[in-house]
C-alpha cells in the first residue's frame, strides 16, 4: 500500500478503536453483539459512541454470539444494513449461522479481533477462528495495522451490499497485537465515509409489504445445488467489485490498496515470504535488513483470502527461486491452509514452479521475532527439504 | 426447471411462498379432517391455525377442506371450539359424522 504523502490528521488508536470509528461513521442500522476478548473493546468503543449520540445504530445485546448471528440475518432480510464483531469462540459459535447469513446473501460486515481457537483455551492471536470459517461462504480480508484495519471495514462495507456481492465480508486483525496496541491512524471525514458507503438499499427488504418474499425457504436436491453455485459467482464478482471499489477508495482518501495483496521488495526477490496480517509488519523490517546484506528476498502479504487470488498471486510468485508461506493455523493431518492455496495456485499457473516451503508459526500467540522470520530465509538458502512441515518457534 | 442463473439469488422467493402454487396434500399423516356444516359456525380458527391453504373461504364463510394440500396435521379439528371438524382414518370412506343433538346449544 502506498499511503498518500500529505496526512492531514493522525489520530493515536488501537486497531479495535480505528474499526469503531469505521462503525461510527459507517453508522449502520443494527448491530446485534456479544462480547468476547479480544474484539470486546470494538463494541465498547463503539456502544460509546452511541451513548455519547455520535450515531444511532441499534445494537441488540444478545446471549451468545450464535443470537447475535442470527438477529443479524434477520435485520439484514429486513432490510437492514448490519454490522457485528467477534473472535476464537464466539465465532465458531456463530458459523452455524454464518454460513447461513451467506446463502441467504446477507451482507453483513463482521469485524474479527483473530484468536486461538480453544482448547486448550487461550485468548492471544491466531488464525485458526478465520481459517475455520473460510468455506462458509464469505469475503474474507485480512489486516496488517489499524490503519488498514479502519480502511479495510469501510471498504467491506460496500463491497458486501454491491448487488453482484452480497454475502457477509469478515475483516481479520490480529488480537492484541493490533486490536490492543495504538499507533496513529488516519481517520477519513465522517462526510467522506458516508459518501463513500452510501445509503444501502437491499435487494429484497422484508419489511417491504409491497413487495412480499419468501426467505431462507426449504431447498432440496432439486434446488440446494443451484443455490450454492450462486455463491459461487458472488465470490467470483466480489474480485472485480474490490479492485473497482480500490479505485474509488484511493480517490477518497489518498490510500491505494494496489490489486488484491502488498507485493513488498517482490518484484526482483529470489526468496519470498508469504504472510497475512501483522506479522507481515515484521517481515518487512526483516526484509530490509537482509536487504542491506544483499539477500534478494521479497513479501507478498494477501489482503483478500477468500475469494482467493489464485492467478495473481502464481504470476507474482513465479520468479522466486523458493517461496515460503506462513501459516498463523494449521489443518491437522495437512498443511497451513494458506500454503495449500498458494501450492495449488502454483499447480495450476505455472509450468516452472518454485520451490514451496510451509511454516506453521504463532499459534497461541507465539512470539514471532524478526530472527524467527530470518531463519526461514536462512532455511531457504540452505535448500532444505520443502517435503517437511517446519515450525517456527516451537520448542522441538 | 430453472438454470442457477435464472434463480432469484438467496433462494429467495418473490412474492412469497403459496401452496396455491403447489399441491402439498400429495401424502397425508394417515387421518384427514372432515367438515361438519351443520356444526359450524364460521368462526373460521380452522383458517387461521391452518398452516397450509386447507381450509376454503368465501365471503367469510366457511366451505370445506382442500384435500390438495391437508397433511392430515389435526390443528383444525383442535382449533373448532364445535366439533365441525373430525380428523377420521384415511381408509374410511364413510366417516361417522358427530351430530348435533336435539336441543343441544353450541358453544363458541
Amino acid at each position: 500500500m502506498r499511503v498518500a504523502t500529505e496526512q492531514k490528521r493522525l489520530t493515536l488508536i488501537t486497531g479495535a478503536e480505528a474499526a469503531a470509528h469505521a462503525m461510527r461513521q459507517i453508522n449502520p442500522d443494527v448491530v446485534p453483539v456479544y462480547p468476547i476478548t479480544p474484539q470486546t473493546p470494538i463494541i465498547e468503543t463503539f456502544a460509546q459512541f452511541i451513548a455519547d449520540g455520535q450515531c444511532d445504530t441499534e445494537i441488540i445485546n444478545v446471549e451468545s454470539e450464535h443470537s447475535a448471528m442470527s438477529a443479524a440475518v434477520g435485520a439484514s432480510c429486513a432490510g437492514a444494513r448490519v454490522m457485528t464483531a467477534t473472535s476464537s469462540q464466539g465465532l465458531a459459535l456463530m458459523l452455524e449461522i454464518v454460513y447461513i447469513a451467506a446463502s441467504m446473501r446477507c451482507p453483513i460486515v463482521i469485524a474479527v479481533g483473530s484468536r486461538a481457537l480453544s482448547g486448550p483455551i487461550n485468548i492471544h492471536c491466531d488464525h485458526s477462528d478465520s481459517m475455520m470459517a473460510r468455506d462458509a461462504g464469505c469475503v474474507q480480508i485480512f489486516a496488517e495495522n489499524a490503519q488498514e484495519a479502519y480502511d479495510l471495514m469501510i471498504i467491506a462495507q460496500r463491497l458486501a451490499e454491491d448487488r453482484r456481492v452480497l454475502v457477509p465480508v469478515m475483516v481479520m486483525q490480529d488480537g492484541f497485537t493490533i486490536t490492543h496496541s495504538a499507533e496513529p491512524v488516519a481517520l477519513l471525514p465522517d462526510e467522506s465515509v458516508r459518501e463513500f458507503v452510501g445509503q444501502y438499499e437491499p435487494l429484497y427488504p422484508l419489511l417491504d409489504t409491497d413487495r412480499p418474499t419468501t426467505q431462507g425457504p426449504f431447498a432440496l436436491p432439486d434446488y440446494y445445488f443451484e443455490l450454492k453455485r450462486q455463491q459461487v459467482d458472488a465470490l467470483e464478482a466480489a474480485r472485480t467489485v474490490w479492485l473497482e471499489l480500490q479505485e474509488r477508495f484511493a480517490e477518497t482518501s489518498g490510500r491505494r490498496y494496489e490489486g488484491f495483496f502488498e507485493e513488498y521488495k517482490l518484484s526482483d526477490a529470489e526468496y519470498a515470504l508469504v504472510i497475512l496480517s501483522s506479522t507481515a509488519g515484521t517481515a518487512k523490517v526483516v526484509i530490509d535488513r537482509l536487504r542491506r546484506k544483499g539477500v534478494k528476498v521479497g513479501l507478498l502479504k494477501p489482503w483478500l483470502f477468500r475469494p482467493f487470488p489464485a492467478e495473481e498471486i502464481a504470476q507474482a510468485l513465479a520468479h522466486a527461486h523458493a517461496i515460503a508461506v506462513l501459516d498463523r493455523a494449521i489443518s491437522f493431518g495437512s498443511w497451513g491452509p494458506m500454503y495449500l492455496e498458494i501450492s495449488a495456485a502454483l499447480g495450476r499457473y505455472l509450468h516452472e514452479k518454485p520451490v514451496l516451503y510451509n511454516y506453521i508459526y504463532g499459534l497461541g500467540g507465539r512470539d514471532t521475532p524478526p530472527e524467527s522470520i530470518a531463519s526461514v530465509v536462512t532455511d531457504m538458502q540452505n535448500e532444505l527439504d520443502p517435503r517437511v512441515l517446519r515450525y517456527l518457534g516451537l520448542r522441538e | 426447471m430453472k438454470r442457477y442463473q435464472e434463480l432469484p439469488i438467496g433462494g429467495v422467493i418473490p412474492g412469497g411462498a403459496t401452496p396455491h402454487l403447489v399441491q402439498t396434500g400429495g401424502w397425508r399423516s394417515g387421518k384427514k379432517p372432515v367438515f361438519n356444516e351443520k356444526l359450524c359456525v364460521n368462526c373460521l380458527l380452522c383458517w387461521v391455525h391452518c398452516p397450509e391453504a386447507t381450509i376454503l373461504v368465501e365471503r367469510s364463510q366457511m366451505r370445506g377442506i382442500s384435500y390438495d394440500h391437508c397433511k392430515g396435521c389435526g390443528i383444525c379439528s383442535q382449533a373448532c371450539p364445535t366439533g365441525a371438524i373430525v380428523m377420521v382414518a384415511e381408509t374410511n370412506d364413510e366417516p361417522q359424522m358427530p351430530q348435533q343433538k336435539a336441543g343441544e346449544e353450541v358453544c363458541v
